[in-house]
């Protein structure tokens, strides 16, 4: 084979890998892309509502949501953000527990065989998608809490937050078990050195060497509650009331509640185009988009700092 | 995996482009509104097919400001809705298309207040009713109005209602609170007409109202009377043709200006003896014969 004809073959490889480079890197930033584009459209959708019907003392401290007034439109968000709040936090009272204590098991406690199982399994939890929880969560949750608590119909805050927890667990024990496997064996070996105990490696030693991480995983979690649509609209009875109030207990978990992506959800199929309606909802995604974007960058922020160490 | 996420977004983007494009050509009619419509529309679709092959009618759902908002900017045919267009619809219409959109009267739908079947209320009337339901109103218990609901924990009134944007929503309020009153807030507020009639059946304390042809055997009918005191009707062709039922309403058809060519056709269809027909058979009421 002559020189020149492997040179030319050189070329058109190094032209063909350019290309492909290229194109690699397109698909890179188009993800970047993507995001602003959608933040820039729902701001777009959006922004009429700013100039109309905006009211910031009624936007963010009134629990009046009533968008298609017989008289006056009444745009508040207090309750439904109190929705989302109470819902997330308290799934994640159920799945924090739980999905730490399963990434514990996973990565410290269990033989490989039962491990490889058990995570084909919580995959496979994970895969189930939130319709199907929804349904569990209208027929099967609901009679459970009603013959539970005597409290009709079933489908409340609680509810909501069982589905919820469900759908959190597989994020935070697959997350949280990266987490502890990155701790190197060098700290378990000097733990044991000095004769701690299975358990006292795994919440004096591991739990603070981990923390960024398991921490992350808890916040791709509440994320996940938080942005859930489907499932929360079936099981948490989707009723403009307020979750926390002034009495006794202050929190009312037997409660229906109403959460911002439900009422998207819900309300955008037949709002006319356009409408303050229409605009309000897009607000509403709006404050969705940020706030999972606050919850994601810290979750983010919060790996990184596991990667430096 | 960001690369990943983002491919999948072009993915479903070009599958969305593909599905909107193939509608192009042939003797199709794009149909798409109410929720409440769309079994309807559906049925009027299937009969018409077996007289008509050569014509493809494709119904959708979604609701009916999404019909509209599809008509608005001539992406169907005809715009199924529960609830009469907005004069500011129109105003887009108009100036999106150049045409008037027109208004056909198909039928009507009466909407039932549904109750628990094992709840021992047979009549309520509209004053109750707003009672009930109305910002302000009284009623907050089934003793309120003087029914003894099973055990003292099924005596709240659970308040079942349509998300707001919904044409049953406008509707009922309409015609149970007026054009001024609004609903009392912290109602379940269901996603569609048969959800109601679920969440009602499966709830010992609920009240909730949902077309007449979504009765299940979890759920009874009441009557209803104009006024306390007189006797209340049950929901039933008769009576909603008769205007004896207080709450029944039309069911439109939208077209941008007078129907053309197939399209009037079907429209023609709906509106004769066999389209009329269908609105029986799915449990609506047909237009008065003349």
């Amino acid at each position: 084979m002559s020189r020149a004809s492997r040179e030319g073959r050189t070329d058109w490889r190094l032209l063909l890998e350019k290309a492909i480079e290229g194109l690699i890197f397109v698909s890179g930033i188009s993800a970047i892309l993507f995001v602003f584009s959608i933040f820039l459209f729902i701001l777009l959708e959006g922004r009429g509502f700013f100039l109309t019907e905006f009211r910031f003392g009624e936007f963010f401290f009134s629990t009046e949501w009533v968008p298609e007034a017989a008289g006056k439109n009444r745009f508040g968000t207090l309750a439904l953000v109190a929705g989302s709040a109470a819902v997330a936090l308290l799934s994640m009272s159920i799945a924090v527990p739980f999905g730490l204590g399963a990434a514990v098991f996973l990565s410290e406690f269990c033989t490989p065989r039962i491990k490889e199982t058990l995570k084909i399994v919580i995959e496979l939890l994970a895969a189930i998608p939130s319709v199907v929880w929804g349904f569990i969560g209208i027929t099967l949750i609901n009679d459970s809490i009603q013959r539970a608590t005597g409290v009709s119909p079933g489908t409340n805050i609680l509810n909501g937050s069982i589905v919820l927890a469900l759908m959190a667990v597989p994020i935070i024990v697959s997350i949280g078990e990266d987490a502890l496997r990155a701790v190197p064996d060098s700290f378990r070996e000097a733990a044991l050195a000095l004769g701690a105990t299975r358990w006292q490696i795994t919440y004096r030693v591991l739990f603070p060497a981990a923390k960024n991480g398991l921490l992350a995983a808890v916040l791709l979690g509440v994320g996940r509650a938080i942005g859930e649509t489907i499932a929360v609209l079936m099981c948490t009875g989707h009723a403009v009331i307020m979750p926390f109030d002034g009495k006794f207990p202050y929190f009312h978990p037997l409660e229906s509640a109403r959460t911002l992506t439900a009422t998207i959800a819900a309300e955008m199929g037949e709002a006319a185009r356009d409408s303050s309606h229409y605009q309000a909802l897009f607000v509403l995604g709006l404050m969705l988009f940020g706030i999972t974007f606050v919850i994601n960058l810290t979750a983010d922020l919060a790996v990184r700092g596991i990667r430096k160490r | 995996m960001a690369s990943r996420r983002s491919v999948s977004v072009s993915l479903c983007a070009s599958f969305l482009f593909a599905v909107g494009g193939c509608t192009q050509g042939g003797k199709a009619i794009q149909n798409t509104g109410s929720d409440t419509m769309v079994n309807l529309a559906q049925a009027w679709a299937e009969e018409y097919a077996k007289t008509h092959p050569d014509v493809m009618v494709q119904v959708n759902g979604g609701g009916s400001g999404v019909g509209i908002a599809a008509l608005e900017s001539g992406m169907v045919d005809i715009a199924n809705s529960s609830r009469p267009m907005k004069p500011k619809e129109r105003e887009t219409a108009k100036a999106k298309t150049g045409k008037e959109p027109k208004e056909t009267v198909a039928g009507f739908d009466a909407l039932a207040v549904y109750v628990h079947k094992d709840n021992p209320m047979e009549s309520i009337s509209i004053e109750e009713l707003a009672e009930i339901y109305g910002d302000g109103g009284e009623s907050a218990n089934w003793s309120d109005v003087g029914v003894k609901n099973g055990s003292p924990q099924d005596d709240e009134i659970i308040r079942v209602s349509r998300q707001s944007s919904s044409g049953t929503y406008v509707y009922f309020r309409e015609a149970i609170l007026g054009e001024k009153r609004d609903y009392k807030q912290g109602s379940r507020d269901m996603n569609g007409s048969n959800d109601v009639v679920e969440l009602v059946g499966r709830t010992r304390g609920a009240i909730g109202y949902s077309g007449m042809a979504y009765k299940t055997d979890a759920v009874k009918y009441l009557k209803v009377s104009k006024k306390k005191g007189e006797p209340g009707i049950l929901p039933a062709i008769a009576t909603v043709l008769d205007k004896t039922y207080p709450i029944a309403r039309p069911l439109y058809l939208y077209t941008l200006g007078e129907p053309e060519g197939h399209v009037k056709e079907y429209m023609d269809w709906i509106l004769s003896t066999p389209g009329q027909a269908v609105i029986e058979k799915t449990g609506y009421v047909p237009l008065p014969k003349k």
